[in-house]
């Protein structure tokens, strides 16, 4: 089980190689859309990516809800990372 | 001269250009390539090659992932890769100008589209199942994706188009930018070709039609234009564009001009779905149409850069359209066929070839045709054989170039060039 340290360090490389933001930008306040610049296909590519690396599912209705990568840290541990 | 001069407003010329081929990374390597006669054909190294008839093509001598970003390159399919780095080295040539977007026009074709996205994400599927298929897959397949990628860099607004007639899909892209100028759409168009589907399927498939050179054990000297020793074409990749605008709107903003593009004539077999007409009357017809709208007669043409893809029945077909076409002046004009350097770039080659044209009125050097061993009897023309030769210095100013495309579906486009002044 994953702690949340280490969920945001797994998502930022993610966005990392998804996106091109540099790992030390993805910090919990950062809006994925506004501050790191990423768009829904991307978005998309994220979410596969982190349903893989944390074996969990992001139901596409729960995604809207996941503004800042503080968001996605949140859900993912909750939901049983 | 016999042409009646256009007025500037009226007058269509080249003021970008940029490429990506089996001969160089950009158009200075390109153009030094063609001239010196060298081939980018070589041999498939990959394992699935072994299984397959014919296991050579003409890969881009610098892979896009060496040029672009990786982040950038992800998101794009091969075919825009190419067109960008394409459209970016003629976009700067053409010294990256601050016009009116809403008056920039873009028209990229190409023949097959992002292909190898489409077979890519088919294995991923198979493999990992639909939700690993990309979201990007729509945007990087579609066919008018090479064109949208260009005109979301320049933030050209006139329109952007994307031609398709197979093999002449980069003629006619040149031709759609100039009908976009002429027809007050745009003062400026970036227009060209692109294609890259180098894989396994589509190797196949043309080799199904027996449309492909099997010289395996000669990639070199498969792309034999006018030889008699030709046996099909040589699958080939690559880019190239060109900025077009209104000589007015080139000389406002202190362009350097390298050659007008003077006319384009498209018309259409109406014989088979892959067979030209053996009589090659819709060649004929447009190359006439091209010649008459460049307000041109047969004497002023000095070279043609012919479709010439190497096949048995197509080239004949071609020096048959070129002399009626041409009639006695035909014997006049240098001939070659570059093709026999880049392989055939299908949708890409009629911007190729249109950007070989317009450096050959320009430094007055037509580009060899390599391979040119026996010249078949059938021929009746002046090809320009194994060396780059110099155009006379009497045939200037008003020389006019012409380039020929032809493509599966019997879609004809001759475009004229002229020197300018």
């Amino acid at each position: 089980m994953a702690d949340q340290k280490e969920i945001l360090s797994g998502l930022a490389e993610i966005v990392n190689e998804v996106a091109g933001v540099p790992v030390d930008s993805v910090q919990l306040d950062k809006a994925f859309t506004d501050d790191l610049d990423i768009d829904s296909l991307s978005m998309v590519e994220v979410v596969v990516a982190a349903e893989e690396k944390f074996g969990v599912k992001i139901p596409d209705d729960d995604v809207k809800d996941l503004r800042t990568v503080g968001d996605a840290v949140t859900y993912i541990a909750q939901a049983g990372a | 001269m016999s042409a009646t001069p256009r007025s500037d407003a009226q007058t269509v010329v080249i003021t970008g250009l940029g490429a990506t081929t089996p001969v160089g990374g950009d158009v200075a390597s390109t153009w030094d390539g063609l001239l010196a006669g060298r081939s980018g054909v070589r041999s498939l190294t990959e394992e699935w090659a072994s299984e397959l008839p014919v296991q050579f093509a003409a890969r881009v001598a610098v892979d896009p992932g060496d040029v672009l970003d990786r982040v950038e390159a992800r998101k794009l399919d091969r075919t825009q890769q190419l067109a960008l780095i394409a459209a970016r080295e003629a976009w700067s040539d053409a010294g990256s100008p601050d016009v009116d977007r809403e008056r920039l026009g873009v028209s990229i074709a190409t023949g097959i589209g992002g292909a190898l996205t489409l077979l890519g994400q088919w294995d991923i599927y198979r493999e990992s199942g639909p939700r690993r298929v990309s979201p990007h897959t729509i945007p990087m397949l579609m066919p008018n994706g090479p064109a949208a990628v260009v005109g979301l860099e320049i933030s050209a607004r006139a329109g952007v188009h994307t031609p398709v007639s197979a093999c002449a899909s980069g003629a006619e892209a040149v031709a759609q930018g100039l009908a976009m100028i002429r027809g007050g759409r745009a003062d400026m168009v970036v227009v060209g070709g692109t294609e890259a589907c180098i894989h396994p399927l589509p190797l196949a498939a043309f080799a199904a039609m027996r449309a492909l050179s099997k010289r395996n054990d000669d990639p070199a000297g498969a792309s034999r234009p006018w030889d008699t020793g030709r046996d099909g074409f040589v699958f080939g990749e690559g880019a190239a564009v060109l900025v077009i605008e209104t000589a007015e709107h080139a000389k406002a903003r202190g362009a350097k001009i390298y050659g007008e593009v003077a006319g384009a004539g498209i018309t259409a077999d109406g014989h088979h779905i892959a067979q030209p007409d053996p009589e090659g009357k819709g060649a004929t017809r447009a190359m006439r149409i091209a010649l008459a709208d460049a307000g041109a007669e047969p004497t002023d043409v000095v070279h043609i850069n012919a479709h010439g893809t190497s096949t048995p029945l197509g080239d004949l077909a071609e020096a048959l359209a070129i002399r009626t076409a041409l009639g006695d002046a035909a014997a006049q004009v240098a001939v070659t066929s570059t093709k026999s350097m880049t392989g055939h770039l299908l949708g890409a080659a009629g911007a190729v070839e249109s950007l070989a044209c317009v450096m050959a009125l320009h430094d007055q050097l037509v580009p060899p045709t390599i391979n040119l061993e026996n010249l078949d009897p059938e021929v009746q023309l002046d090809i320009v054989a194994g060396q780059a030769r110099k155009l006379a210095d009497d045939r200037f100013p008003g020389a006019v170039a012409l380039n020929n495309s032809f493509g599966f579906g019997g879609h004809n486009v001759a475009l004229a060039f002229r020197s300018y002044p």
